[in-house]
């Protein structure tokens, strides 16, 4: 059963606790059981602080669980995987090198010579649409072609699972907007998994195949909604069809309720 | 009113300029002449102010030196030699001894500071012994070196060591602990080994911190030389001052104390060349 290679990313019975300064523990997640496809493009969404970025971090083997078992195509995930790639939140390109040098930074660091990696870079950078600032730094860039960059830089890898942190929250509404529909636009082409945190709930349903609902913290999943709407799809237009509305009503409750309960605790911040 | 509606950004590097741009460029440089006008006036009213002093008797030359005394002694120094040997020979000895403590004292602090901060155990062990070793007056370890090492120029170079060392270690330890986590993490899921993490992650973002240590600490090494050589040398600046002291001659200290000024400049000068080609992926500083 767990060398079925039918899931790209699998957590059973996953338990991730913190110790606090008073000697207590915080568990982030317990009892954490998702199943994600390979090719599937899986969003997670939860309240603020529940455990989602901790989940990402388990899965790309940058932390380890305290119980149960996290899989990557039915084997166990006991350090950082090379399939994996992860799109941050915040900024984590290198600021003191250029646009082609952050793309080409992958594949040399996994032996590739620089001239062959620079080929395959500059393909990357065509595709996001940042020829022309090869040799700009990330801090002459806008907040929106910096994440175009991260992307270059994370999809040259060729991941089979792609783990995304609340990519675009830092975004304005437009950008964010363009920066979904190239995003779906890559994934056509690369088939990985995915697995998207965000507390954009329409933005999950834009995009995802699959959104779970975590609960309030310590987290697990709540319900799993399959989105049944056409690929390709047009992110702009999608939002105010009939189909979608009925989706996002129904998982907003869902979610409301957890937000609910999350404010109860007290565990507004992240 | 049309003056307003020029589209100032767009203007070709050869048409002539719009009138508010060349007014903006105007006030500009009228600020520049200003402001160095009124920074030769301030030099100006203090070297005269002292002189006036001193020959009105206000200020006893004898303590307090003059400055056309100063610059008869640097004149009388740069022309016939000093007292303990020709002038070059000092300044060459002192920066020297200080170039080369500053040279070891900061290769051993930026490496250790490295180690040290990639390490949290070793950190752990070390830290507290380097706190400790930091708390020490280190000049005084300038007596030591003396008695080890003699009244030749290692003494000197050991305690420029031992003053360069701790600032830039700790610079560098503080430097390597800054490094933006997720920077760190987004280059290990890109692949990088640990020694790539601190190669191409660590080492480039702790530079700005090393750097900025190097400038203070280049002082330190100058001190440290001069301490030296007060305690006990052949040659250098330290005991060019230290002659003057004992011979009451206030206007020598005060020369000796300009040349060490000038070559301090000259050092810090090219100190920030190298700065400015090692990070020049900074974003310019802010100017108001």
């Amino acid at each position: 059963m767990p060398q079925q290679p039918d899931s790209a990313v699998r957590l059973q019975g996953v338990a991730r606790r913190f110790p606090t300064l008073d000697g207590g523990l915080i568990s982030a997640l317990e009892d954490f059981d998702l199943d994600i496809r390979p090719g599937e493009f899986c969003a997670i969404v939860g309240p603020t602080g529940c455990g989602k970025s901790t989940t990402l971090g388990l899965v790309a083997g940058l932390a380890r669980p305290q119980a149960g078992a996290v899989s990557l195509f039915g084997r166990p995930v006991d350090s950082i995987d090379r399939r994996v790639g992860f799109v941050f939140q915040q900024d984590a390109l290198f600021p003191w090198r250029n646009v082609l040098s952050n793309v080409v930074a992958g594949p040399m660091f996994r032996g590739m010579t620089r001239a062959k990696a620079e080929v395959t870079a500059r393909d990357w950078l065509q595709r996001v649409g940042l020829s022309a600032f090869e040799t700009s730094y990330p801090h002459q860039l806008s907040g929106g072609m910096r994440k175009r960059v991260a992307l270059a830089q994370t999809f040259i890898n060729g991941p089979d699972v792609l783990l995304m942190d609340e990519p675009f929250s830092a975004l304005d509404v437009q950008t964010r907007e363009l920066m979904q529909e190239e995003l779906l636009g890559l994934w056509a082409q690369n088939k990985g998994a995915v697995m998207f945190v965000t507390h954009d709930l329409d933005e999950a349903i834009l995009l995802a195949d699959r959104v779970a609902v975590l609960t309030a913290r310590p987290a697990r999943v709540k319900s799993i909604y399959t989105i049944d709407l056409p690929r390709p799809r047009n992110v702009a237009d999608l939002r105010y069809e009939p189909a979608f509305i009925r989706v996002a009503k129904q998982l907003s409750d869902d979610l409301r309720e957890e937000v609910m309960r999350a404010r109860k605790q007290g565990t507004a911040a992240t | 009113m049309s003056d307003v509606s020029l589209p100032v950004g767009t203007t070709a590097p050869m048409a002539p300029m719009p009138p508010l741009q060349r007014s903006l460029v105007m006030q500009m440089r009228r600020r520049r002449q200003l402001v160095i006008t009124l920074r030769l006036l301030v030099l100006v009213v203090f070297i005269g102010g002292w002189e006036v002093a001193v020959r009105l008797e206000w200020l006893d030359p004898f303590f307090y030196g003059q400055p056309s005394g100063i610059v008869m002694r640097l004149i009388e120094w740069i022309r016939d030699g000093t007292s303990v040997g020709p002038l070059w020979v000092q300044v060459w000895v002192t920066m020297y001894e200080a170039g080369l403590g500053f040279l070891i004292g900061a290769a051993m602090g930026i490496v250790c500071g490295i180690a040290l901060g990639r390490n949290a155990m070793l950190a752990d062990i070390f830290s507290i012994y380097i706190k400790i070793a930091n708390s020490v007056p280190r000049v005084v370890l300038g007596s030591i070196f003396i008695v080890s090492l003699g009244l030749g120029m290692w003494s000197k170079v050991a305690l420029a060591v031992v003053m360069v060392f701790f600032v830039v270690f700790g610079n560098a330890f503080q430097g390597v602990r800054e490094a933006d986590r997720n920077i760190i993490a987004n280059a290990r899921i890109l692949g990088a080994s640990h020694w790539q993490v601190t190669r191409h992650v660590v080492i480039p973002s702790a530079l700005s911190w090393i750097l900025a240590s190097l400038h203070v600490s280049f002082g330190f090494a100058l001190i440290g030389a001069i301490v030296g050589e007060f305690l006990g040398a052949r040659h250098g600046m330290g005991l060019l001052i230290a002659t003057a002291q004992g011979s009451f001659d206030s206007d020598g200290v005060f020369a000796a104390m300009i040349v060490i000024a000038v070559v301090a400049l000259a050092a810090e000068w090219l100190l920030t060349l190298l700065e400015n080609r090692l990070v020049s992926w900074r974003p310019e500083p802010l100017r108001e």
